[in-house]
Order: C-alpha cells, then structure tokens, then sequence
C-alpha cells in the first residue's frame, strides 16, 4: 500500500516488534488477562447493552401488567421486584457503566495514549462490574430481588419491613458497581491529566473528553455517599446498629440526604457524558469547530459543581423548612442555564456549518426533542407547590425518562453508529439506522409521553394495577404500543450491528472525516493505538495540525513505553513502562467479591475475606521482572524537553 | 500489518510529500528519564484520587454525626459517658510523632537511598503496628457499643473507618518494606515508598478532624 517514496523516515519504532509486545497471549487466557483498554471496554459495552435488554424486557412486562385495569398477569410482590431491579439496573449497572465503557475505549485514543492509565485497576473494576451484574440479576431469578425501590428508602429497607435478603442484595450491589465506577472514574482522570498527546493543552482537550473528566470527577465526590449509605443499612440489619431507627435515636431522612447527595449528582453523571457526546457529533456532522467551546466546556464544569446543589428537590415531600426549600428550588432552576447555553452553541454550531445528514446525527436530532422536553418540565418540577401537586405520581416517571433516555440512550446510540467503523472496522447501514432511529423516536414519545398527562390525572408510581374507571385506561393501552415500537427499533439495531460484523462494508480509518486523534489509527485500531504517537495543534487534530506537525519517536518498542507529559500544556515529561497483561485483577475480583457476598450473610466475613484479598493484592503489587533500570538511579532532575527536531531529520537507522 | 500502518503512514506520507521526500519532523522522546517522582509520575495522581473519594468518605460520615446530634436532645444519651480521653489522645500522639520516620523515609526515597529507605520503612511499621494496638485501647473505652443507638452506631463508624485506613496502611507498608529487602528493587520503587509515605499523610490528617468529632464534640459542643 505505501508508495516507496513517501516512506517514513527511519525511526526506532519496530512495528513488528511493537506488535509483539503490546499483543495479548492467544485464547482464553488472553481474554482473562488483557489490560488493553480496548478489549477491556469492548466487554464493558457489550455487558451493559446486555443489561440495558434485561431492563428493557422488564419495563415491557411492567408495560404489559398496565396495559389494562385489573390485569392480573403479575400480582403485586412480583410487581415490586420487577419496578426495582428495572430502576436499580437501568441507573447502575447501565447508565453509568456504557458511559464509562465509552470513556474507557475512546479517552486513551482521543488523547493520543498508547493505553489507559491504571489498566490492571481498569480489567479489575470490570470483573467487579460483572459481579455486580450476577448480584442484581441471580437473586432477581431466585424470587430475591430487590423491591423496594430504586433509591432503597429507610424504614422500608430495614429488616423490620424487610425481612429478606432483598434488601442486603441491593445494599451489595450497590458495593460491587460502585467501586468499579470509582477505579475507573480515577483511571479515565488520570489518563487526561498525565498521558495527553504532546501539544494538547487543556484548552485543546477534546470535548468528549471534558465530558469523561467532568462525569469523573463527580463520581469521585458523589459515589462514597451512596457506598457511605448502603453500608450503613447493611449494618443496620445484619449487626443491629441504629443509623436509621427512630426508636434509637436513628434518621430515616439521613437515608435520603445520603441518597440523594449522590443520586442527583447521579443524573449529571450520567447524562453530561450524553451531551459531550453530541458535542461530537454535532462538530464533526457540521464540519466546523464547536461554536463556543469554552462556554461548552465551562457549561459541563458548572453542571458539574450545581449538580451538587439540588439534592433536596427530591426531598420536598418530606416537610423541610421552608427556606431550604427556596434555596433548592432556585438551585434547580440554575441548573438549567449551563444546559441552555450547551443547546445555543449547538444550535450555532449547526446554522453556520455545512450539515452532513448521517444516521449518528439523526439520533442527535432525537436527542434535541426529548432532552429539551426532559429539561422542561424538570424546571417545572424544580418549583415546590407544583412538586408536591406530582409527587410520585407518572408526571416523575415521564420526566425522568425523558431527561435518561433522552439524554443518554439518544446520544448512545448516535455515539455507537458513530464509532461502530472505528470499533469493528465496518460500517453499519446507512437505511437500517435510520429506520432504528424512526422506530425508537415515535415508539419513545408513544411510550412516555401520556405519562406527563396520567401523571396530572393522578396516577401513581409503583402501583400494580388500578380500577377499570380511573380513566387511565385508553392511554396505558397507548403505551403498550410505543413499547412495541421501541422494541422494534432496539431489534433493528441488533439485526444492523450483527450484519455490519458478518457482511459490513469495510471502514476506512476516518469516514466521517472527522477531526480528533481516534481517527489517526486504524479502523479497529492495532493494540498499540499508534505507530508513532501524534503531536497535536488544535482542537481538532486531523483538521488543524500543519503539514509538517512533527510525530513523537523514541518510544521503546520492545516494552509497554508510554510517554507521561505535564497537566497544563502536555510537553512531554518522562516514559513509564506499562504493566504486561495479569491474572491478578481477576483474582483480586474473585477475593473481594467473596468479601461483598460473604458480608450478605456475616459481618466476620470481611475479617475472613481479608486473607485472600490481601494476597492477591500482594500477588498483583510483587514485581514480576527487574524494569529497564535496574537499580540504577535515573536521572531525576533530568527534565529537558526534546524539542521538535528541525526539518530534515530521522534517526539513522 | 499494512492495513494497521496505513492510517499513520497515509497521514504521514501526505506530510512528506509537502516537504523533502525523506523526512518528516519528529519528537524524539527516547532521552526522557523512564519515570518519575512526585506530581510527575501516575502514582501520585492516582493516590490523590483515593484520598479524594476516601476523603469524601469521611467528610460524609462526619456530616452525618452532626446530622444525628441535631436530631436528638441529649448528645451522648442520658447515662452514656464520652470516650475516655486517654487512649484516643496518646494516639494521636502517636500518629502525628510517626509524621516523622514518614518523612525521612520519604526523602530517602526521594534520594534513592536504599539503606535509609530500609530502617525508616521498618520504624515506620513499628508505630503503625503500635497505633492499631492502641486503637484496640481505644474501642474499649468508647463507653458505648454500636448497638447500643444512633450515637453509639456513627462513633463506631466514624473509628471503624479509619482503623480499616491505619490497617490497610500497615499492611501495605509490611508488603513494601518486604520487597525493599528482597527485591528485585527498582527505582521505581523509590516512588511507592514516596506514595505511600503520602498516603500514610493523609491517614494521619483525617485522624484530626476525627478525633475532634469522636473525643470533643461530645464535650464542648
């Protein structure tokens, strides 16, 4: 393919070598051992979108118990159970993990990294992850799921109302996803502090990025509320203490101000990731830079610190004084200025762009409808008097699902069109997308939409049924259609994606010709992710770098070398060899999981289950092999940077 | 292999073909020293992480106790003693005095000084091993036990959570101080031991504000 007389100049780099060395062992053990961020996030992405079916097929049974009164397909503990592990699963073991599945495979790319940061801690947190999946859905299956809400309330979840281990799964599921999330969030900030390619200053940082770091940063300060929480209550109905017991001088409501601490925050982490992600598209679809990046990026960072301001306005039903109340209120109509200016500098971006029509963009187009709609009546329910008129009832569940779907599942899946070529190197079809997008858009709006108007006519939440003359019957039947029409647009993209894999048209490395540093590599890209790492010179990379933008050699090809560069202007400032693929994160998996299961049932099974974890953990840390230093000192205040070596140059071979 | 060069040779070659034919303007990385110490390295910024998420552990628990108090007449409950002041004041003596080997075993991991690292890595161990003995002291003379109510519940919590600190602390530090002696030592090395000396900083800051909270809050508040 290469033309002799454009040959590379000769560099170290050795490509087979270089192949080699970052290549995974073959078969199974490969498979279990990887720590390559791409194989990693692939089982990630793939897990989560299996959840998001498993959700998926219990909203439609719940759809089918509603779709007439007096329905007695399900009665109402079975009811329960499937209300529950449906929110639980859809917030914790989708939502947030696909968002952090995307982060972990494009964040390394998009800076320009040979892998992820703390990778081993990466392929840890994903066997975590797929704990926390069989601990939500084998006790699910065994009648022993959870079912008292998503959020868990005290007293309901005390062993007083609850007396079976429904309650303790979810406590431990919550364990499981959210460590994981944690050691990825650190993982994904770190990568975009320390590992960016040379020349992409903060202000260059791509907004997808931003987007990744912003949702970090905010499970970092949001998740150990709710780990803080659900301890608490574990240890409230296994060793009889008294965190939420009234009778002993216990709070419920401190259930709920550790919930919500983190379950407000929860929705900015898991949607900011959904509008960084149209922040994308919209550029790349428009074919300019995004009109207002700093006012973008500072959007996602403002988002990020009021999302921490509103806890309360879940709270309004429960007798606060009334000046918090205020406060609350006036933080959660704040909220909504950074979403706007996100919408106006879209909206700019597009009017004085040249649009390219695809199908990633047709489900950002979908995206705008339903977001806006979600964004809305949240502003109305941030207003206390028309809160409490709507409290629990359908009106929350059309909004919520407005601002989920609407700011996630849209994004996600104009996200997974849009880089499905990079991933797989194939492309998907054109008609079917669009076809997918048409059926989920109208099957959507038929589904949640006369929700807002059942939830003003008064129907509850949670409820297993109700009476033939409520009135409520004509719309639920409705819905039981839309669900149809979004089952339908689910299995189009399956149909899509399945025949992209077996018969797609080849992808080129850019066909969107698209702007950031993903698109460098090859479609999928090599496990090295670049052959010589770039240099960057603007926002966008593959649109703005010079002619001669110079690319980086010198890395190692013989180890795992990755170049670290400085936070604020990334010049490059050392290498660090990476770790070689382990078994250790799987065994460190297994050790803590058989401490969070144990604990279900006796709180001495965290003093047992210390012993394997603390060896695997030293299995993990125990160097394998002396480094390229041996003991050797380095130089350390050798902190000289090479500059751009002067046309011509070339290392003699 | 040609499929996978092709993305950065046809970029490349497009840059090539603008210029001379035989070359191509490149950063040569290879003189950069294989690692790190401090803010510089990966380590450092993924210690800051956990204290970040640990630190929010405890600004949270603390938040809580003060939650609880406020909804609740008599702080500790009628008939309930505060803690004892002894043990919980001699340790944090302790602690703070271990500030010191900590110090010096940071610098000479800074300096790369293996026999340093060794003796202040072991005094270190020492006053961990002494502090979680002491920590024993101190749960027996909270004069309450966790079952007991709410206060006595976020008391143990508030000192359950940073004995699993001071316990994982020591235990990573007796791994360390291991493989200090029997190799193979690396430089890098040197920077875990100057990690961990952080780490065991911030183990010894939260103590502060947790001793104040478990020992005086109770008193003066």
């Amino acid at each position: 393919m290469r033309d002799p007389d454009h040959e590379l100049p000769p560099v170290r780099e050795d490509p087979e070598q270089l192949e080699q060395t970052w290549a995974d062992p073959p078969g199974l053990v490969g498979w279990i051992t990887t720590v390559d961020h791409k194989r990693i996030a692939t089982r990630y992405l793939v897990t989560a979108f299996a959840m998001f079916l498993l959700g998926g097929v219990l909203a439609s049974l719940m759809r089918l118990q509603l779709s007439r009164p007096e329905n007695t397909l399900f009665g109402p503990d079975f009811y329960n159970q499937l209300f529950t592990t449906h929110g639980t699963n859809m917030m914790f073991l989708f939502a947030v993990p696909v968002t952090q599945a995307l982060g972990i495979y494009l964040v390394p790319l998009m800076v320009g990294s040979r892998n992820i940061a703390f990778p081993r801690m990466v392929a840890y947190s994903y066997w975590l992850y797929l704990g926390g999946c069989l601990m939500l859905w084998i006790p699910f299956l065994l009648n022993t799921g959870p079912d008292m809400g998503w959020f868990s309330y005290t007293p309901l979840a005390e062993l007083l109302y609850t007396p079976t281990k429904r309650a303790d799964v979810w406590a431990q599921m919550i364990t499981f996803t959210e460590v994981a999330g944690l050691a990825v969030a650190v993982a994904i900030v770190v990568t975009v502090l320390k590992l960016r390619a040379p020349g992409m200053s903060l202000n260059r940082i791509p907004i997808f990025v931003w987007g990744m770091v912003v949702q970090s940063f905010m499970i970092i300060f949001a998740m150990p509320a709710v780990m803080l929480a659900s301890t608490c209550l574990i240890l409230d109905r296994l060793a009889n203490t008294h965190f939420f017991d009234v009778d002993r001088g216990g709070d419920a409501l401190l259930w709920q101000h550790l919930f919500w601490f983190f379950g407000h925050p929860e929705v900015y982490i898991i949607f900011i990731p959904g509008t960084a992600m149209v922040s994308t598209i919209v550029t790349t679809f428009s074919r300019r830079h995004i009109f207002g990046y700093l006012a973008v990026v500072m959007s996602l960072v403002s988002t990020g610190f009021i999302g921490f301001g509103l806890w309360v306005h879940h709270m309004f039903a429960t007798g606060l004084p009334k000046l918090g109340e205020s406060f609350f209120t006036a933080a959660s109509m704040v909220v909504a200025i950074p979403t706007g200016i996100q919408f106006f500098c879209w909206i700019a971006t597009l009017w004085s762009g040249r649009v390219k029509i695809s199908t990633p963009f047709v489900w950002i187009l979908g995206f705008f409808w339903v977001f806006l709609i979600g964004g809305l009546t949240g502003v109305m329910l941030a207003s206390v008097p028309l809160d409490l008129q709507v409290h629990d009832t359908y009106f929350v569940v059309a909004h919520l699902h407005y601002v989920l779907i609407g700011g996630t599942v849209f994004p996600l899946f104009g996200s997974f069109y849009y880089w499905w070529p990079k991933f797989t190197g194939r492309m998907m079809n054109a008609a079917l997308g669009v076809a997918s997008f048409l059926c989920f858009f109208v099957g959507f709006n038929l589904t949640f939409f006369p929700m807002h108007l059942l939830g003003l006519h008064g129907m509850p939440r949670r409820v297993y049924t109700y009476p033939p003359d409520a009135g409520w019957t004509t719309m639920n039947g409705l819905e039981l259609v839309g669900v149809a029409f979004m089952t339908l647009g689910v299995i189009l993209f399956i149909v899509d994606a399945w025949s992209s894999l077996r018969a797609g048209v080849a992808a080129s490395d850019d066909p969107w010709q698209a702007g950031t540093l993903e698109w460098a590599t090859s479609s999928p890209p090599p496990a090295y992710n670049f052959l010589h790492p770039l240099t960057v010179a603007g926002r966008e990379p593959l649109w703005d770098n010079p002619p001669d933008q110079p690319i980086v050699v010198g890395l190692r090809s013989d180890v795992r070398d990755v170049l670290v560069t400085h936070v604020m202007d990334a010049e490059p400032d050392h290498r660090v060899e990476f770790p070689e693929p382990t078994k250790w994160p799987l065994l460190t998996a297994l050790s803590t999981s058989a401490l969070f299961v144990g604990s279900i049932f006796t709180a001495w099974a965290v003093v047992y289950c210390a012993v394997p974890l603390f060896v695997s953990m030293t299995g993990w840390f125990w160097p394998k092999h002396p480094g390229e230093t041996g003991t050797q000192a380095w130089p350390i205040a050798h902190r000289t940077l090479p500059m751009p070596s002067e046309p011509p140059s070339g290392r003699a071979a | 292999m040609t499929s996978r060069q092709s993305a950065v040779g046809s970029r490349q070659s497009a840059v090539v073909s603008r210029q001379s034919q035989s070359s191509v303007r490149t950063l040569d990385v290879s003189m950069l020293a294989p690692g790190g110490f401090g803010h510089r390295s990966l380590m450092w910024w993924g210690t800051l992480g956990l204290v970040l998420i640990e630190g929010t552990m405890f600004a949270l628990a603390i938040g809580a106790y003060f939650y609880l108090r406020s909804r609740n007449t008599y702080w500790p409950p009628q008939n309930i003693a505060p803690p004892d002041l002894t043990w919980g004041t001699l340790n944090l003596l302790v602690l703070l005095a271990s500030a010191v080997p900590n110090e010096l075993a940071k610098k000479a991991a800074e300096h790369v000084d293996l026999r340093a690292v060794r003796v202040w890595l072991v005094v270190c161990l020492v006053f961990g091993l002494a502090f979680n003995l002491v920590r024993v002291f101190e749960f027996l003379h909270l004069n309450v036990t966790f079952s007991n109510d709410a206060y006595g519940s976020i008391v143990w919590l508030l000192l359950g959570l940073h004995t699993v600190h001071i316990a994982t602390d020591v235990a990573d530090t007796g791994v360390l101080t291991a493989l200090m002696f029997i190799g193979p030592v690396e430089e890098k090395r040197f920077v875990d031991v100057q990690e961990n000396a952080v780490y065991w900083y911030f183990v010894v800051f939260t103590w502060l504000p947790i001793y104040g909270v478990i020992y005086w809050a109770p008193r003066i508040i």
